[in-house]
């Protein structure tokens, strides 16, 4: 975007990146949804999923939205009617947010700055607040457990999401995303330039420690304790229906997306190939192409991750929330400790 | 050699179902659904769809209303005089079916009539799109339990070891 | 073994006893949940009224009548043929295993016999119809525990299953196949090649969800240790079936009586397990799935030439008398005790049906779990509510 920036007024500028924000939120979730949702989930199952809307049920997911929209907004006579109306656009609001520091190409982001992982992993937890908000406010002994399970768990499983990401940073030695992203593509393992130096690689504990989390994060299963629609009737969203159900429906698949899309930035080597492969010597040097190629790369990641994130989904059971608490703080955090300390050491030696 | 772990092999099961029904129908994969009002499964020769009647054969005897534990069937009829057998003999007396009704909403297909009806006047057909958005458009009268008559198949031969049943 | 049951029941205890003291000592206020009747865990109408101490159950109390059909009261003005229509409905998913304990107490009062190959064929369905009932057991339980492939699997291979009966029967659900004196028709040609076929596949069906449920690690952790049930509580509360197995004990009606049925002239197993946590009842009824279609394949190359109709007068009526007629069925020890006064009909019919009396131990064994683990028990005691609720 910023190749635009020079010559576009500041409303266009703007405009540009709403537009932009908006398609980069909407185009993976529908695309994990009709991708994973509906079809992976269906062949994993001995069936097709839907058919009948577009060619091969491509369409599904605008006849979904057109059936939620036309129900009734209803909120129950007991609940906090403001926040009740308010939770699942906050919780939308933490997606946008997330999706703004996301590096597409080299010159393709919304905004770059420099301490752009922090300001990712605060932003992520916006999403909580409107989580426990839904819940509460829901007047629904269900909702209260699924809000409050939620709250728990999110705020148990951000501490290992942080502490894998810290291992990338102390590599990369920048918070800048960007810069991450170039250091993969530019850097070398021992030598060996070939692939780059992909974090997925070198930080293959943290990649795995922030796949746990993301999957926590996300309320996917085998964490979805809060949603637990067989025991909870999926928990804080019981008792939303219509437009407002949509939100979150949408929310909970574009949160999976940019996820994947942040995974792939810090792990992957996001919109980039190894800059070996043509040759070019450093971020200055790369072809202006890869400003429409880099964004494809980055969403090809994306669907490889957030496929994975759906295949775990699909065939594991759910874990019981005192047991996922314990892994958070038992397994993952220790995990993640032992490996900054490796990593803070090697990079010293090294 | 060590052993996989539960949940890697879970992914493995999951996996491979998703192989196996990505694969073309040809070489033995596909989904084991059937997109419905393309295709159709042809339910068994047996199986319990509709009830068919075929109306010459009833004589309102009501054996088969009697029998029936929800009370679903509904006749009337009327004493009506038949041409002779024999050309000079007196006209015989037959039972004329006014009315032969089966409210499929209360029918709980056992099977209870056909089994008891002397005639060979009931029979099961395997025909089961017949669903109507008003539940009382459900009472079908005999004209429409005739035109089910076409529907009915012969019955299956039997596995070895059966007896030969003697008439129905 | 008994030295493991023995303190698997102190560790209950002690693990009671510190629940007690810390709700003792903390005085919460605590929180009155209804699980049902409009619940997806119970699937079915059944209510259980659980009060929350956090997310812990101090006291639970299953509530169950939401869905009686009223089926004892009914059978009176009913005549026998048309109460074996009835009573397929009262477990519905396994359906012609109702009707046998009812001809058979029915046969009794008669003092008929049903033909060889007609005991033989009800065996086969009985086992068919146990293994459609389970199979569903198998898949319910991954949804219960959010699993959601597993149930596909169970839908899809039971789907097989039910084509077989509908293809002997005519219903897929509601066979009404059992007529006093022997069975309504016989088997349509080529039913026994492909009932073989389906077994091969029910048997990898039953490995798939080994591997996709019985070996993931958290699957375990979520069943195992939880809900324990030790052999005498179990016997105390009336338990039958896989729950009872799986305390322990070594009982099962189809190897523990003489009826004239089939079952005596193969070779299985009766499967137990020393544990008795929801673990073990899931097992249990897995192994016992795998061992029902070893007990179909083996009576399928048994089945004996002949009529499959003794002979009965063509409208039935029971001589006077009264008679008990239990049988093992996928849920338990199913029964009809049945009194005639020499009518058409029965006189007085009271049925034991298996989940009435399997849930009668919730307000005991949920007593200090958690709420995830009140689904998983309740999922792994595995009540139908037909049977329940009758």
């Amino acid at each position: 975007m910023s190749l635009l920036a020079a010559d576009l007024p500041y409303w266009a500028q703007s405009l540009l990146r709403v537009l932009g924000g908006t398609v980069a939120v909407l185009l993976p979730a529908g695309t994990i949804v009709y991708l994973f949702l509906f079809k992976m989930m269906s062949f994993m199952q001995s069936r097709l999923g839907p058919m009948e809307a577009g060619p091969y049920g491509s369409l599904q997911l605008f006849a979904e939205v057109g059936k939620w929209l036309q129900k009734e907004d209803i909120a129950p006579e007991n609940a906090d009617t403001r926040v009740f109306r308010m939770a699942p656009l906050v919780v939308l609001v933490s997606t946008f947010l997330l999706v703004a520091v996301v590096p597409f190409g080299p010159d393709a982001y919304f905004t770059d700055f420099d301490a752009g992982v922090f300001y990712m992993l605060a932003v992520s937890s916006i999403s909580t607040l409107g989580i426990l908000m839904a819940g509460w406010s829901s007047a629904n002994k269900y909702s209260l457990l699924g809000g409050l399970r939620a709250a728990g768990q999110l705020i148990a499983y951000e501490l290992p999401m942080v502490l894998s990401v810290i291992g990338v940073v102390i590599q990369a030695g920048t918070m800048n995303l960007q810069s991450i992203v170039i250091q993969q593509n530019d850097g070398e393992i021992f030598g060996f330039d070939g692939l780059g130096n992909p974090f997925l690689l070198t930080q293959f504990v943290g990649f795995l420690v922030f796949m746990i989390s993301v999957q926590a994060e996300l309320t996917q299963t085998p964490f979805d304790m809060p949603i637990a629609e067989s025991e909870l009737v999926s928990g804080y969203m019981t008792e939303y229906s219509g437009f407002r159900f949509l939100i979150f429906f949408i929310a909970e698949f574009a949160t999976a997306g940019v996820f994947s899309l942040i995974a792939s930035v810090l792990f992957l080597g996001g919109w980039g190939l190894p800059f070996s492969w043509f040759g070019w010597e450093s971020v200055d040097g790369i072809d202006n192409w890869m400003n429409v190629g880099g964004p494809l790369i980055l969403v090809t990641k994306m669907v490889v991750l957030s496929g994975i994130i759906m295949w775990v989904r699909f065939s594991f059971p759910r874990m019981r929330e005192d047991q996922l608490q314990r892994f958070a703080w038992k397994v993952l955090v220790p995990i993640s400790l032992v490996n900054i300390m490796i990593t803070a050491i090697l990079k010293v030696v090294f | 050699m060590p052993k996989v772990p539960g949940m890697i092999k879970g992914l493995g099961v999951t996996a491979r179902t998703m192989a196996e029904t990505i694969k073309p129908k040809k070489l033995g994969g596909g989904a084991h659904t059937v997109q419905y009002p393309h295709e159709k499964e042809s339910p068994p020769i047996r199986a319990r769809g509709v009830i068919a009647l075929r109306e010459d054969n009833c004589t309102a005897c009501m054996l088969c209303a009697r029998s029936c534990p929800d009370w679903c069937i509904f006749i009337e009829a009327h004493k009506d005089l038949a041409p002779p057998r024999r050309a000079g003999g007196a006209p015989r007396k037959v039972n004329k079916l006014d009315r032969f009704d089966i409210d499929y909403a209360l029918c709980m297909y056992c099977g209870i009539c056909v089994e008891v009806c002397p005639f060979d006047a009931l029979f099961w057909s395997p025909e089961y799109e017949y669903s109507e958005p008003k539940i009382a458009d459900l009472l079908h009268d005999k004209t429409k339990l005739g035109e089910w008559m076409e529907t009915v198949p012969e019955a299956p031969a039997l596995e070895a070891g059966a007896e030969k049943k003697k008439g129905k | 073994m008994t030295d493991l049951a023995d303190r698997q029941k102190l560790s209950y205890i002690a693990a009671q006893a510190a629940d007690a003291r810390l709700n003792v000592e903390l005085e919460t206020e605590g929180m009155t949940l209804n699980i049902g009747p409009q619940h997806p865990a119970t699937h079915g109408t059944l209510r259980i009224i659980v009060r929350l101490d956090g997310e812990q159950v101090v006291w639970a109390e299953p509530s169950a009548g939401y869905m009686h059909r009223g089926y004892e009261k009914l059978t009176e003005v009913r005549t026998f043929p048309q109460v074996t229509a009835l009573i397929n409905r009262i477990d519905w998913l396994g359906s012609f295993a109702n009707e046998v304990p009812f001809i058979l107490a029915a046969e009794k009062l008669m003092d008929i016999e049903a033909p060889p190959r007609a005991q033989h064929i009800r065996t086969i369905l009985f086992e068919l119809s146990r293994i459609a009932n389970v199979s569903l057991f198998l898949g319910d339980l991954g949804v219960q525990l959010g699993a959601v492939t597993p149930v596909f699997f169970a839908f899809r291979d039971r789907e097989y299953v039910l084509n077989l009966i509908e293809s002997a029967t005519g219903g897929r659900f509601h066979p009404n196949f059992d007529r006093i004196g022997g069975l309504k028709d016989d088997l349509p040609a080529g039913w026994i090649a492909e009932t073989k076929q389906v077994m091969k596949r029910l048997r990898a069906f039953c490995d798939e969800i080994e591997d996709l449920l019985f070996g993931n690690e958290i699957f375990q952790s979520r069943l195992r240790g939880i809900g324990v049930i030790p052999a005498d509580v179990a016997k105390q509360y009336g338990l039958s079936g896989a729950n009872l197995r799986a305390s322990g004990v070594d009982w099962d009606l189809r190897r523990d009586q003489s009826l004239p049925l089939a079952w005596d002239k193969v070779d299985w197993k009766v499967w137990t397990h020393p544990d008795g946590d929801s673990f073990a009842r899931c097992w249990i009824r897995l192994q016992e799935t795998r061992e029902s279609t070893k007990i179909v394949d083996q009576l399928l190359d048994t089945i004996p030439a002949g009529p499959i109709m003794a002979k009965v007068p063509r409208i039935i009526k029971v001589p006077e008398g009264e008679a008990w007629v239990s049988t093992e069925n996928p849920l338990g020890e199913m029964g009809y005790y049945v009194v005639s006064k020499g009518d058409l009909g029965p006189f007085r019919v009271k049925i034991r049906s298996a989940s009435f009396n399997n849930i009668s131990i919730v307000p005991w064994v949920l007593r200090g779990v958690y709420v995830p683990d009140v689904i998983s028990i309740l999922a792994s005691l595995y009540f139908i509510l037909g049977d329940i609720d009758r």
